[in-house]
């Protein structure tokens, strides 16, 4: 293999493994503050791409995009409100049940607001046919807009953690409810903020790459599946090891694709779930004790 | 608990006796039943959706121009989500329960293939929207289908490749039977016409990202690209080419036939070249071409009535639909053996996706004259100039 | 031999008959067909129940055992070995009659695996992949069982949809009846009556089977360990082997479900292996309650029934993920417990309470 071609497997490695890493955030956000992982992850994804789709033909795209993401935070809100409001102590078996249902139901939503067809945002800069050459590789100026919003994504994360107020409040909730209750913190409203923060992330991810991976109502799963995978391999509640586990899974599916039929790149990614599930369930950087499941 | 167990079971044989014992009535002496088997929503609703558009469309027209031959056309659409079994039992209901006399779809091979036999058995006529060659080869004489041989359509990429001197030649296809089907039709045909293909691999459906796979033919330095593929994710591929600044002719299937991936290819779209049937460029043909009419007349129905363009996987079942007119018509009769003679026999019939020529041998009825070498020019489909 | 606890099947079984004699008086054969596919979907239910319910598994995956027992079962009656028909390795399995001839529908002569070999293949290797699986998903808890079950569901999915002989993405058709004591499994209008019997007698033997196990010493384990599974390790249950155990029965009985559909239906895709179907399953078991294997049944009729009669139309996900909410915001043991009924219960006891209180202690009410 040529220095340029493994270059080209590289870039194409980091451009999923990064949009895997902000799913993956995504999850991480909800289950940190509340001990549920959201099946619905991979939804807000494509509902944002979808709105800041629709929105685009009349707005100019940042507003969109910036639309798309509030309208998508509002969806998250409602979630919340309608559906894990009004659980007392629910079981694991429930809470996986009601999200799935949940995903199903945002999905067959957008199937009747919408329809069927395969949209695309318009690339950020240039255009579909666009090329940066960056020593012998080729990708497209989105690739760079989809690495940089991830970083940024993390990064305001991070400060969002360290420095705000509500920030500290969640992480306070997600270390331990009661005593974060019993300095006053509104943990019902964490849960909302949680929902409301991951839906944002992922509808800015959705806006981001539409217009590399286009958008269908029915691409939702899969993203989350590539997502949960990636989680898992970090270490579920560890963001900076989901950005890490993300670039792993990214590369390790680019470099397969040299070596073995396209047609079995997914069994790869799901295989390195299993492996992780049996072997190592606290994930590549998590805590053997620490991954005794949180409470909701 | 056994009393309102009992009560339980009183209450369910009731309500089934009430069920069967309305069993429908005697259906109306003339009106002609069509069901559908369509998988307009799901894992194929792009193939479904325009389908169903179209069948409700023209049977909407028919009856209000008095019904086939003065029969009124009653049409039940039921949706399989492109599942085989869903279809299996729905083909079950169409046949024994609702007595149809003929079923339009399945849309995707998969399906078909699954209720040929049932539909043989059952003494059905089916007229599939699926391009698998199996559907109709062996032939069972009551299963035909409306799309176009994928071979002729191998055939035409071949010829054009001939005529623009490539000889080596990269594969890639999406993993649905229409993808599958075409890929074993490249690799028939690639010898005779000189062709090697020196790579050939199935994406998923769902792929976001076909970089890899582009950079493994761009290794190879194939002189061309064939993406044989009825999914939305085939779009990708001339973005990533362009992407990836490969500069070779990138040849698609009649899979391509519809103006929604020329949109999502957006710019990268220009230049594609691919065999398909004439309906997207129907206001190029000229005036005296058999099949001008028809095909500008759906095409502005179609647009206007749903707001969206009309793709030549709809036209699979108009074609269906015209094939059992035309036979009604020929035959004078809804007697299911009638009719299914007179579709076996019709000639010359003018379809969306060419002229239809019958036989006990060909329950397809398309030649090699159905394609048109197309292309996207200005982001719209036009012929591609010899 | 209490026959008191029979009583159940005998009157599911009476009204299994009741049923179809009054469709046939009725004319209305075809309902048997959704009602006998609608039986072999609820194998795979009873098995699922057997595994959320009693031993607290959750499994997102199961489709995948179905499909392994229907593909293996189709690979295997369908291959044609014509072209090797005078191999000594043929001829010598055709005097076994493991191999023998048939005609398709088309007068084409095949040379295939006999449906009872495949039958005995495809338990084999569910039981096989099972274990392998089952070893490792059993030490796994919550959120991190359900994702193993789900990438497993998702493996077999794209290994039947990536593979030549497994037929890819059309899945695999012309699979020929299975002959079962002079009857046949097959989708065959004729056969339609004997053919809701078969299907129905073989969720009866489940749901017997699945009875005399909860009833037994083994139920009674696995309820334990649902109950609190260090509390059973205490009492010296080997946790792991009983949770093992009902993870490969409820494999085999989702085989079996998919091993006689395909028969049935005469073809196998991967629509089947989806997964939406295996959360379909979840869903049912759900709804009729985690472990009541009645309501299970019931609810798997019932909404096998509608879906494959087409009644929820295009809103069929929809309608299952709109059940599944509903039932599991509201009504979290399931329909047929649902807290209303609790409450009227509670309500009761504590209004007789109050009275209690309320009399002088003389004259205290029943």
């Amino acid at each position: 293999m040529s220095f340029e071609q493994f270059f080209q497997y590289f870039l194409s490695g980091i451009t999923s493994g990064s949009m895997y890493a902000i799913i993956a955030i995504g999850f991480n956000i909800i289950y940190n503050t509340t001990g549920i992982i959201n099946f619905a992850q991979g939804e807000f994804l494509i509902l944002g791409g979808m709105i800041g789709i629709s929105l685009s033909s009349f707005l100019p795209l940042p507003l969109a995009i910036a639309a798309a993401v509030i309208l998508t935070m509002g969806v998250g809100a409602l979630i919340d409100f309608l559906f894990i409001r009004w659980l007392k102590r629910p079981s694991v078996l429930r809470l996986v049940i009601i999200t799935i249902g949940i995903s199903i139901l945002i999905r067959e939503s957008m199937l009747h607001i919408w329809d069927e067809k395969v949209r695309t945002l318009r690339h950020f800069t240039g255009t579909e046919i666009s090329s940066i050459e960056i020593l012998g590789a080729y990708i497209s100026p989105q690739v760079l807009w989809v690495l940089g919003i991830s970083a940024v994504i993390v990064v305001a994360l991070s400060l969002f953690f360290r420095l705000t107020l509500v920030g500290r409040a969640m992480r306070a909730c997600s270390d331990n409810r009661t005593a974060a209750r019993l300095c006053g913190i509104r943990a019902r409203r964490m849960v909302t903020f949680s929902f409301m923060l991951s839906a944002a992330i992922g509808a800015l991810a959705g806006c981001a790459i539409s217009p590399l991976t286009q958008t269908q109502y029915d691409m939702g799963s899969s993203l989350a599946i590539k997502g949960f995978t990636v989680a898992i391999l970090g270490g579920l509640g560890n963001s900076t090891a989901a950005v890490i586990a993300g670039l792993v899974l990214g590369l390790l599916e680019a470099f397969s694709i040299s070596v073995l039929p396209l047609a079995y790149i997914d069994a790869v990614s799901i295989a390195v779930l299993l492996v992780i599930l049996f072997f190592r369930p606290s994930g590549l950087f998590g805590n053997r004790e620490a991954s005794a499941l949180k409470e909701f | 608990m056994t009393k309102k167990l009992m009560v339980g079971i009183l209450v369910i044989l009731i309500i089934l006796s009430f069920f069967v014992g309305c069993k429908k009535t005697e259906k109306a002496k003339e009106a002609v039943k069509v069901g559908a088997i369509l998988a307009v929503t799901g894992g194929a609703s792009w193939l479904g959706s325009p389908e169903a558009k179209t069948l409700e469309m023209l049977v909407e027209e028919t009856n209000a121009a008095g019904g086939i031959d003065g029969h009124p056309v009653e049409l039940i659409i039921k949706d399989s989500q492109a599942s085989a079994e869903k279809a299996i039992s729905f083909a079950k209901q169409l046949i024994e329960e609702e007595q149809v006399l003929v079923i339009v779809g399945p849309s995707t091979s998969g399906e078909s293939m699954a209720i040929k036999d049932i539909c043989q058995e059952g003494q059905t006529i089916l007229l599939s929207c699926a391009a698998a060659e199996t559907i109709v080869d062996p032939v069972a004489s009551y299963v035909f289908k409306t799309p176009q041989k994928d071979s002729y359509a191998a055939i035409w990429i071949f010829k054009t490749m001939q005529d623009m001197g490539i000889s080596k030649i990269g594969v890639v296809v999406g993993n649905t039977g229409f993808g599958n089907g075409g890929k074993a039709q490249l690799e028939k045909y690639a010898p005779e016409h000189g062709i090697e293909i020196a790579i050939a691999e199935v994406y998923d459906r769902a792929a976001t990202d076909l970089t890899g796979v582009l950079t493994k033919l761009k290794a190879q330095g194939v002189e061309a690209v064939v993406n044989w593929s009825i999914v939305p994710a085939q779009s990708i591929i001339p973005k990533n080419m362009a992407q990836l600044g490969m500069e070779v002719p990138l040849f698609q299937s009649h899979g391509f036939g519809n103006i929604k991936y020329v949109e999502a290819a957006g710019e990268a779209a220009e230049g594609i070249i691919f065999p398909c049937g004439r309906l997207l460029v129907a206001d190029a043909l000229p005036a005296d071409h058999p099949q001008k009419d028809l095909l500008v007349g759906y095409k502005n129905e179609y647009e206007s009535r749903y707001g969206e363009d009309a793709s030549t996987f709809g036209g699979h079942a108009y074609d269906a639909f015209i094939l059992l007119k035309a036979a009604i018509e020929k035959s004078g009769s809804v007697e299911m053996g009638e009719v299914r003679d007179a579709i076996e026999g019709l000639q010359g019939v003018v379809g969306t996706a060419g002229i239809f020529n019958l036989s006990a041998s060909d329950h397809n009825g398309l030649g090699l004259d159905s394609f048109e070498i197309l292309t996207v020019e200005d982001g719209k489909f036009t012929l591609l100039e010899q | 031999m209490r026959l008191g606890k029979y009583i159940p099947i005998l009157t599911v079984l009476l009204l299994v008959v009741a049923i179809q004699l009054i469709i046939s008086a009725g004319g209305a054969n075809y309902y048997l067909t959704q009602l006998t596919m609608s039986a072999y979907y609820s194998l795979v239910i009873i098995g699922l129940c057997l595994l959320m319910g009693y031993a607290g598994q959750i499994s997102l995956g199961h489709a995948g055992f179905f499909a392994i027992g229907g593909y293996t079962s189709a690979v295997l009656t369908t291959v044609n070995l014509m072209s090797h028909a005078d191999s000594s390795t043929v001829g010598f399995l055709k005097r076994l009659g493991m191999v023998f001839e048939r005609q398709d529908l088309y007068g084409n002569t095949l040379l295939a695996f006999s449906p009872w070999l495949a039958f005995i293949a495809a338990l084999l290797i569910t039981v096989v992949i099972a274990l392998i699986i089952g070893i490792p998903v059993i030490r796994l808890r919550g959120h991190y069982l359900a994702m193993a079950t789900l990438g497993f569901g998702l493996i077999i999915y794209r290994v039947v949809l990536g593979t030549g002989f497994l037929g890819e993405a059309d899945g695999i058709t012309g699979v020929p009846g299975f002959p079962l004591f002079g009857l046949e499994v097959s989708g065959a209008l004729s056969r339609r009556v004997s053919n809701y019997y078969i299907a129905w007698a073989l969720v009866l033997l489940g749901m017997l089977l699945a009875m005399n196990l909860i009833r037994s010493r083994v139920g009674r384990a696995l309820r334990s360990i649902h109950g609190s599974e260090e509390a059973a390790g205490a009492m010296g249950i080997d946790t792991a082997r009983y949770k093992l155990a009902t993870f490969v029965l409820s494999a085999v009985f989702a085989a079996v479900g998919g091993i006689f559909l395909t028969h049935y239906n005469g073809s196998i895709g991967p629509s089947e292996v989806t997964g939406m179907k295996s959360v379909r399953y979840v869903a049912i078991v759900a709804v009729g309650g985690m472990d009541n294997l009645w309501g299970a049944l019931l609810m798997s009729i019932l909404l096998n029934f509608l879906s494959l009669r087409g009644v929820f139309g295009s809103y069929d996900d929809a309608v299952f993920a709109a059940i599944l909410l509903v039932i599991m915001l509201f009504f979290p043991d399931g329909l047929l417990r649902a807290p209303g009924l609790r409450h009227l219960t509670i309500l009761r006891q504590k209004a007789a309470a109050l009275l209690r209180r309320s009399k002088p202690r003389g004259a205290e009410d029943a």
